[in-house]
């Protein structure tokens, strides 16, 4: 099959002031071909899309459209060039329909009738095999629809190259193969497609070829038929990488939290836990995996004591007074200083645990600071705990007084779980710790909490990547809609089992069921 | 029927405040400028109709409908001129919104003050404000009815028009859909192609100029041509009858009725000392701090006010 080059880009840089996003990247997307663009956090993959989206102008270098060279100042002129973004973080009006977001900004002449926009966009769905319906509002969709909006949107504008940004990131493994198949049928239509991603097995399944970027510059691209995980991400990080998970058996095993028949309710009286039971065990990582906002975040909570309970009992095994503590009596300053220790990395990354504008010395103390006798406060030893964090852990940061808002996210995320970590806690709860991060630091984040279960604690890790789940733990719980769907043994799982526990209907009678045979198994 | 007529005749006031500050705040800004801007277009108004009168000091049913239609555009330009200053702040320096609209209001209001005491010759006001409070012809042969629907003033109808209007471009045209992106997401507004800098400067400047009507008509119909300190009270009403009617121009013609009357209500109750009358006015705030409560229980989306009310947008901010 003869290539014909779609988008070219030559020479582009982008500059944030002094710091570098890109520099000389050289770039070719052929028609009728799904490339993958692969790089660790940092390295310039969103910055260079977003040139090509017109989000960003690049401040040198050439952009070729069809052999045409092309300048692309805002996201109208990409739409007329036929290209399409759908950005990592949806942009959609929430209060719109999905009609009306499709048709935003679109000035074709024809006049603005809702009805017949409706049919087009269920024209535009039925031809790639898309569920959507064009009368729902945004705020009422899940997720994978929201997602299948944002495409369709980019689709209705008449675009042939389309750039996805971490599609994959919010999806279950059984939506992503969904998406896939809708890629592969347009790539069958003539279309190009750009998929930016961090998950190397979705690059060999999905795209032909891979381009590597690494701290902005362009390092070269490969077909992906040659590829194997293990050359692409030494191609991404410049050199060799470990990339087993050395998952210990566990020792020495105990049951350190017995949950009970949690019930909680949101602000709005929304049930978000429904008869939550489990039993986190010391020298264990206890996996928690679910579709984004089906409790994980009360749950921890609830244990942390920040979460009011409907009724339901936690209770705690103390390891050194060997006595057991009903948490729901306590305080979140008591249930800390028991050792249950909360590292909830939420989606914003700065939002809860470290405040954005305060250095890296203040962050630490603000776990300290009751700690002091005198009046003034003590800033030798959060000093010294910075100080190591930063050795230990390989923080890139211009010095311990740096405040954290500008560190990249990786940094960040290791100075929170450090700092967690720090305080030698009993229970670990880490939600999301490597959310974004590249695979080298993921690697070292997951190293670290091993690290805390050979040493004895019980570690309650919630996760978003299925694979990382079933290397990492011990035992997954899986749940779906504020209930427990199924707890697994994350040896003998699959990716597949889990994802149908995670989407489990919520018929109450199927869920209660099934609970009784896995309190059963766990007997 | 004389507290209905008084209820229309100063919620017609509220009306256009409150119209203009819901096409500002569907871009995504929150204008507390709006009392500074509805005295400014009225100082404008004034100075036009003053300058009007005395170029002709008797005007004829021709001259006075010109004079009407002169001080409308000049009282519009004076509150867009505040409406453009306030958006050069909050939209190209991103300033924050609340403090740049609480300093509109202090300096409109103020030089409002300066123009009305100093420069405005107010003599020919009773003669003018009769152009602009003629009624339709008919509208004495129709009894009650007549009384009700076409006793008013020119810029009673040109208020009704203008809200049903802005309702219609708002929720069915493609600019009422841009318009309304834009202050919902306007990241989202921007990816889409459309200019989100020039639909909030745009919706700021009409809105201002309409809100300024407001306060020209204040003057010259409702208060028939007399002078007086007022117009900040009305403006700060007119922004809780936005909330009040969940930023949808249409429902806001009836709000503003009801606000009107809830204004006035204390005139019409007898044997209440001055202290308590004070208390009674009150009533439209604690009626608007009821509507929140109610909404914000139900909690549905299309009750809350655009999303990204009064948060400055910057496209390279990361």
């Amino acid at each position: 099959m003869e290539k014909t080059v779609a988008l070219e880009m030559r020479k582009v840089s982008k500059y944030f002031g002094e710091v570098i996003a890109n520099k000389d990247v050289d770039l070719t997307v052929y028609q009728g071909e799904i490339l993958a663009i692969l790089g660790e956090n940092g390295s310039g993959k969103t910055t260079l899309m977003n040139m090509i989206a017109g989000i960003y102008y690049p401040d040198e270098g050439q952009v070729f459209v069809r052999g045409e060279e092309v300048l692309i100042r805002s996201p109208h002129d990409a739409f007329a060039q036929g290209i399409g973004m759908i950005h990592q973080h949806f942009k959609l009006v929430d209060v719109f329909t999905a009609a009306q977001n499709i048709v935003l900004g679109v000035n074709d002449g024809k006049k603005y009738k809702l009805s017949d926009i409706n049919a087009r966009v269920q024209e535009i769905a039925d031809k790639y095999g898309f569920h959507i319906d064009p009368k729902k509002k945004i705020y009422e969709m899940s997720v994978s629809e929201k997602q299948t909006v944002e495409i369709v949107k980019v689709l209705y504008r008449g675009a042939d190259i389309l750039i996805l940004d971490e599609p994959t990131a919010v999806l279950t493994p059984q939506e992503t193969q969904k998406l896939f198949a809708v890629l592969k049928k347009m790539k069958e239509d003539g279309k190009s497609i750009i998929i930016i991603t961090h998950k190397l097995h979705e690059v060999l399944s999905v795209s032909d070829r891979v381009a590597v970027l690494r701290k902005g510059e362009y390092i070269g691209s490969v077909e992906t038929k040659g590829a194997t995980e293990l050359s692409l991400t030494e191609m991404m990080v410049g050199r060799k990488v470990e990339l087993n998970i050395e998952r210990s058996e566990p020792k020495d095993v105990k049951d350190r939290l017995v949950v009970t028949g949690l019930h909680c309710k949101n602000r709005d009286g929304v049930e978000m836990l429904n008869d939550v039971s489990f039993v986190a065990r010391s020298g264990e990582i206890l996996g928690v995996a679910g579709i984004a906002g089906s409790g994980q975040r009360e749950l921890l909570e609830a244990i942390a004591g920040l979460q009011h309970l409907e009724s339901g009992e936690i209770l705690y095994h103390d390891p050194v007074s060997e006595q057991e503590v009903n948490l729901r009596d306590k305080t979140p300053l008591q249930i800390r200083e028991l050792g249950v220790r909360l590292s909830f990395v939420p989606e914003d990354r700065l939002g809860m645990g470290l405040v954005g504008n305060m250095d890296i010395v203040d962050n630490m103390m603000l776990r300290s600071y009751r700690k002091g006798k005198s009046f003034f406060v003590d800033r030798k030893k959060p000093q010294t705990l910075a100080e190591t964090i930063i050795e230990e852990l390989e923080v890139a940061t211009p010095g311990v007084h740096t405040p954290v808002r500008r560190l990249s996210g990786g940094n960040v995320q290791k100075v929170l779980v450090g700092r967690e970590i720090a305080a030698s806690p009993k229970v670990l709860m880490a939600a999301y710790p490597v959310r974004g991060l590249d695979i080298n630091s993921s690697y070292t984040i997951y190293n670290l909490l091993n690290k805390q279960k050979e040493n004895g604690v019980a570690v309650i890790f919630v996760g978003e990547d299925l694979d990382v789940l079933i290397d990492l733990c011990d035992r997954i719980l899986v749940i779906g809609g504020g209930r427990v769907t199924g707890v697994v043994d994350a040896r003998t799982t699959t990716k597949e089992e889990i994802g149908l526990l995670m989407t489990k209907s919520d018929s109450i009678g199927e869920i209660k069921a099934e609970e009784q045979t896995e309190g059963a198994e766990n007997e | 029927m004389a507290l209905l007529l008084g209820a229309i005749s100063i919620g017609i006031a509220f009306l256009y405040g409150c119209v203009g500050e819901i096409i500002t705040e569907k871009s995504g800004h929150l204008n507390l400028g709006i009392p500074g801007i509805m005295s400014f277009g009225a100082a404008g108004g004034c100075m036009a109709v003053s300058i009007w009168m005395s170029w002709f000091p008797q005007p004829n049913g021709f001259t006075g409908a010109l004079m009407i239609f002169f001080a409308i555009v000049i009282a519009m330009l004076f509150a867009a001129t505040l409406g453009a200053l306030y958006s050069f702040l909050t939209v190209s320096l991103r300033c924050n919104q609340n403090v740049t609209g609480l300093a509109i209001t202090t300096f409109g209001v103020g030089f409002t003050m300066f123009l009305m005491e100093g420069v405005v010759d107010r003599t020919m006001f009773a003669t003018a404000s009769t152009f602009f409070t003629a009624s339709l012809p008919f509208a004495g042969a129709l009894g009650w009815f007549g009384e009700i629907f076409f006793s008013h003033g020119v810029m009673t109808y040109l208020a009704i028009a203008i809200a049903i209007i802005s309702s219609w471009v708002l929720n069915k045209t493609r600019v009422g859909l841009n318009l309304r992106a834009v202050g919902e997401n306007p990241a989202t507004a921007d990816a889409a192609g459309i200019n989100v800098t020039a639909y909030k400067y745009v919706a700021t400047c009409i809105g201002s100029g309409i809100a300024g009507l407001g306060g020209l008509y204040y003057i010259m119909d409702n208060l028939s041509g007399s002078w007086e300190y007022g117009i900040e009270a009305i403006g700060w009403l007119a922004i809780a009858l936005v909330i009040f009617t969940m930023w949808r121009p249409n429902l806001s013609i009836l709000g503003a009725f009801l606000f009107g009357g809830l204004y006035i209500a204390a005139e019409f109750i007898t044997g209440v000392s001055f202290s308590d009358k004070a208390l009674l006015k009150l009533l439209p705030y604690v009626v608007t701090i009821i509507v929140l409560i109610i909404t914000s229980v139900i909690g549905k989306k299309e009750t809350q006010p655009p999303a990204a009310l009064g948060l400055p947008y910057f496209r390279e901010e990361r």
